[in-house]
């Protein structure tokens, strides 16, 4: 039986692989050392130990600062990683992440660059309420200069994190809390998933779902579900949400002339409206219906649970979403 | 004399950057008035002058700056040359950044200008992780970042001052104190009377200096640079100073009290240093005006080239924008 890991230890791992291939890659953030622990879900273990507290560096509560030494560090030949705890306290570090890393290759006409690697936690479901698990991938696929990367399992976490600290621009890498412990094929030490590249989980011909992230497990239950009723479901995983993989996105709706967008974030404004509106663009004769799109209804996360898992894509709303494009 | 106090050709030197500071200034205005190249936006740094003329005389093209708009004084003083200055002034392909940053996001990495940003409080963040990487290389690189008292008073500056001190990083926090930020008058913007103050906070050593006196601004510099070398740590240093032109260009700058400005412009610190190095006969009127016309040389020919520079093709637009183009 193939060995089998979870996303934290695959994300370690990366890690560690990461700084042993290169001395140039640095951790910092908030209780990242062993000596805070390694992590607020110990994502960092050992790696303090193995590598050093000068470039393994527990930083004080205040992202801006730690945002704006990964980014000053990354002027001069060092590829920091730098851990935001949670995505909704990436808004604290707005400005060193938009109006600088995004930037400053532009700014200074190719002079220099930020190889920076963002990793940030988020995802509902826990309970956490409204300031703790908003999806806001799309704020930042926004912003030119950034690319924003999301992985579907713990090998793909490796692979793509390999990928995001290897890139030379600046890569936000979201994490998926709730699915942190689940179990997946462990990776292949040393594979690096390229960035930019979708991935065709499953194929099929009437339908493409197109989805990333923890979105891509509950896609999956709806396409079993819409296969036993005899409808063929194709699901692309983004893995790279941007800049996102369009060839592959185009190439597979032409063939099922119909396509639904499924994310956790809310749907206005959303990487779903990009998505959609590009198929609409290049494809409109040839679709046999609007795209669909599948998001997070627009409101805060609530915290109580019923609130919480209505406000939440379900395989049944993906089911309901795919029908549409069916009748 | 004494290494603690700077030597005639010091002064010197510090008076020849003051003196590129002020007349490129002059010619920057005289260009941006006339419409003459295209500049398409200036912040004056009159009267800032010596501030970093007396810093820059302490660094190599090994050190770093972190600057802000208001930061032409800074990047002159550091070395940047002139000619990739004025064509990115005038949006020319072979300015620093290709015309494509411009006068608020001027680089120059080979004399050390990595960054200048056009945020308030953008410049310490970004200064720590510059002084990160030295110290992780061990070398004895120092990196300043320049900012103005308005900049105090953000949240990024608490943070990098704080983070700064605990990794005992070899950077200089330089505010350049002209007592106005944008166009809020100093004691209408800041709860303490003296920024060196807030250094106690973040237990670092914090400076109040008059920036326009050049030996007193090279002696403070001489300081901070210092320790930071020795890898002690970081310095606040508050420069006072007075802000000539106003925040934009064509200010009324209608902010001051009765005379006071006046009284400052009367204190221009670049004929001040002037006068100090001929009365005190550390130099002559020969020499200086050698310097000078060495300086408005080098000017003109600044922006000749930019002016004959050609506009950015088209097709740098997309480009730079990731690695891939």
């Amino acid at each position: 039986m193939a060995k089998k890991m979870n996303y934290v230890q695959a994300i370690n791992m990366a890690l560690a692989d990461a700084m042993e291939a290169d001395e140039n890659v640095l951790l910092l953030g908030e209780d990242v050392a062993d000596e805070e622990g390694g992590g607020v879900v110990k994502v960092s273990q050992g790696l303090s130990a193995k590598f050093g507290t000068n470039r393994v560096k527990s930083t004080p509560i205040a992202e801006e600062a730690i945002m704006g030494a990964a980014i000053g560090a990354s002027l001069v030949g060092k590829r920091p990683v730098a851990e935001i705890m949670l995505m909704n306290f990436m808004t604290v570090a707005m400005d060193q992440v938009v109006n600088h890393a995004a930037k400053l290759r532009y700014m200074s006409g190719g002079q220099t660059n930020v190889p920076i690697t963002i990793r940030t936690m988020t995802g509902a479901g826990g309970g956490a309420g409204g300031q703790h698990t908003d999806m806001l991938e799309a704020w930042f696929a926004h912003v030119a200069g950034m690319k924003v990367v999301t992985p579907s399992s713990p090998a793909e976490a490796y692979g793509l994190l390999r990928a995001c600290i290897e890139d030379d621009d600046p890569c936000l890498f979201i994490e998926n809390m709730p699915t942190y412990w689940t179990k997946g094929e462990a990776p292949v030490p040393g594979t690096v998933i390229p960035l930019g590249k979708a991935n065709v989980i499953k194929e099929g011909n009437d339908v493409t779902l197109i989805t990333y992230g923890r979105m891509v497990m509950e896609s999956m239950q709806a396409a079993e579900i819409l296969a036993e009723n005899g409808v063929s479901v194709e699901v692309i995983d983004l893995r790279t949400i941007a800049p996102f993989d369009a060839e592959t996105i185009l190439n597979s709706v032409a063939k099922t002339q119909r396509a639904v967008v499924v994310h956790e974030a809310v749907r206005p404004f959303g990487v779903g409206a990009e998505i959609a509106s590009r198929i609409t663009e290049e494809l409109f004769s040839q679709l046999k219906a609007p795209v669909q799109r599948v998001g997070s209804s627009f409101n805060a996360v609530p915290y109580a649970q019923v609130l919480e898992a209505a406000h939440l894509p379900t395989p049944d709303g993906i089911i309901e979403a795919v029908k549409k494009t069916l009748d | 004399m004494t290494d603690s106090t700077p030597s005639p050709s010091d002064l010197l030197d510090i008076y020849t950057r003051a003196y590129r500071i002020r007349r490129n200034d002059e010619e920057f205005h005289a260009a941006m008035m006339s419409g003459k190249l295209g500049i398409r936006i200036y912040y004056s740094p009159r009267g800032q002058e010596i501030i970093p003329a007396a810093l820059c005389n302490h660094l190599t093209d090994a050190d770093y700056m972190v600057t802000i708009y208001r930061g032409v004084h800074d990047q002159i003083a550091k070395g940047i040359p002139l000619k990739a200055l004025w064509a990115e002034y005038a949006g020319r392909i072979d300015g620093t950044c290709k015309g494509k940053g411009g006068p608020m996001h001027v680089t120059h990495p080979e004399t050390g200008n990595m960054v200048t940003t056009g945020i308030v409080g953008g410049s310490m963040p970004i200064a720590n992780g510059l002084a990160w990487a030295s110290q992780i290389d061990g070398n004895d690189r120092v990196t300043v970042a320049t900012f103005g008292d308005g900049a105090s008073n953000i949240g990024a500056f608490h943070e990098s001052l704080n983070m700064a001190s605990l990794w005992k990083l070899p950077v200089i926090f330089l505010c350049q104190n002209n007592l106005i930020a944008e166009h809020t008058r100093y004691e209408k913007g800041t709860a303490v009377d003296s920024i060196a103050d807030r250094a106690a906070s973040y237990n670092m050593p914090g400076i109040k200096v008059d920036g326009n006196d050049p030996v007193a601004m090279w002696e403070a510099a001489k300081e901070a640079v210092d320790r930071a070398r020795r890898g002690e740590g970081p310095t606040l240093i508050e420069a006072m100073t007075f802000r000539f032109m106003g925040h934009l260009i064509g200010d009324p700058d209608e902010h001051w009290g009765e005379g006071e400005k006046e009284a400052a412009l009367a204190k221009d610190p670049v004929p001040a240093l002037r006068e100090q190095l001929l009365s005190k006969g550390l130099a002559d009127e020969a020499q200086l005006t050698e310097i000078e016309a060495a300086v408005n040389k080098e000017i003109e020919e600044a922006i000749a080239f930019a002016e004959q520079s050609p506009l950015p093709d088209l097709a740098e637009l997309n480009t730079d924008v990731l690695a891939e183009g």
